[in-house]
């Protein structure tokens, strides 16, 4: 399986370019939240001219990026447990407020990390029986009440597995949820049998996806 | 009105037992209230139900009182960055209930506003849907009930002896939520303001 694994080659996405790929989906002024581990970085990289609310679920809309050394504050933070920063007019409200926001359909897009991603739409990110628990948090509000609900993670797993598959294996955080698959050799679209390729990383071909032609959608 | 101002965590928790069930605020360390925590161990309450978003993180807040073995029972959305509780739900010594975290604070709410029970569709589709009712509206969704205490602790930047509490940035999360759902609720504050100064 190891000679699979591409993703260390030249040609893939760094995270940053995977970010952007991300950035490039987001209408100007929309609300987004971003989940643990890479999707954080999006909040870095936003052009702030684009005008984008980014609502994180323990409690602000209006998250900036990293505070400065004099702007830290212990009691400002992000859901992955980040001190941040916050740009004018942010708010701060409850947790049932915040979920709420997520629920009611207020927020616009939503960004997570995943282990597997499937043709279906269906994503599993909170556990491995027996192995690994991390809980859902809050993933599986998001994944139902985001409009736009894009997954971020890469395309093999440190044994060298794809992650995306026709059925996911590990326990779902939501059935037929996801609507974008960005991973460092490209962007995918679940279509129910299979994935439309929609863009791959520069240099990168489809044989190196790891993907059977049943899992590609022509 | 006999006062209901503490000077400590110790004269506070006078009336906390063995086997109760007790939500504590916060998200991750941030707003957790620490002293009633510390107080918590010291007592040595044992067979307790902790509900709360995280029950500790990195070796801290309530994972002081997984390391005690004091908790027996867990709700909980999140174990990420929570060893004690992730090595003690594997070993079967803690159950745990994992709940969205979504529908865990509507739930809290639900309990404090008389609410006897609501639709969501997050987790439908998923294993925390077994043994649910399920209702289709314009998409299926799952009925959950209620999540009430008998304690609840949590932690406000300030506080009055009327308990109006004033929360700073992102140190608000479930703690308002659980001061309604509570049977008895124990703030403490980091200043104890003069009554009209909120």
């Amino acid at each position: 399986m190891g000679e699979l694994n591409v993703s260390d080659s030249k040609n893939c996405w760094s995270k940053n370019e995977m970010v952007d790929q991300v950035i490039e989906m987001l209408n100007d002024g929309s609300s987004l939240n971003l989940g643990i581990g890479i999707p954080t970085l999006v909040a870095q990289r936003i052009p702030p001219e684009k005008g984008i609310w980014i609502h994180s679920e323990n409690g602000v809309l209006g998250v900036a990026g990293r505070p400065t050394p004099e702007s830290v504050s212990a009691t400002l933070i992000n859901a992955g447990k980040e001190t941040i920063s916050v740009k004018k007019g942010a708010s701060f409200f409850d947790s049932a407020m915040s979920f709420g926001m997520i629920r009611g359909g207020h927020i616009d897009v939503c960004v997570l990390g995943g282990m597997q991603v499937d043709a279906e739409g269906s994503l599993a990110n909170w556990m491995i029986p027996g192995k690994k628990v991390t809980g859902m948090g809050g993933a599986m509000d998001l994944v139902h009440g985001a409009k736009l609900v894009i997954v971020m993670l890469t395309h093999f797993s440190k044994r060298g597995e794809v992650k995306l598959m026709h059925r996911c294996s590990l326990p779902l955080t939501g059935k037929r949820v996801v609507h974008k698959v960005v991973t460092d050799l490209g962007v995918f679209t679940p279509e129910g049998a299979a994935f439309q390729i929609e863009r791959l990383a520069p240099g990168v071909t489809e044989e190196q996806l790891g993907m059977s032609d049943s899992l590609i959608s022509y | 009105m006999t006062s209901k101002v503490f000077k400590d965590a110790e004269a506070a928790l006078f009336d906390m037992k063995d086997g109760v069930s007790v939500m504590s605020g916060g998200f991750g360390l941030c707003g957790i209230p620490e002293n009633s925590i510390l107080e918590i161990r010291r007592l040595g309450l044992k067979n307790l139900h902790a509900i709360s978003n995280n029950i500790g993180n990195s070796g801290r807040g309530l994972a002081w009182l997984l390391k005690e073995k004091q908790i027996s029972r867990a709700t909980c959305s999140y174990v990420g960055g929570n060893p004690d509780l992730e090595a003690q739900m594997l070993a079967n010594e803690v159950e745990v209930t994992l709940v969205p975290q979504g529908t865990f604070s509507e739930r809290i709410r639900a309990a404090g506003m008389g609410i006897r029970g609501f639709y969501t569709p997050a987790g439908h589709g998923t294993e925390i849907a077994e043994g649910k009712e399920s209702r289709t509206f314009d998409i299926p969704c799952l009925l959950e009930l209620p999540l009430a205490a008998d304690f609840a602790i949590i932690k406000a930047q300030k506080g009055d002896a009327y308990g109006n509490l004033w929360f700073q940035e992102t140190a608000r999360n479930f703690s308002p939520l659980m001061a309604m759902a509570a049977r008895v609720t124990i703030v403490e504050v980091d200043e104890c303001v003069d009554v009209g100064e909120i």
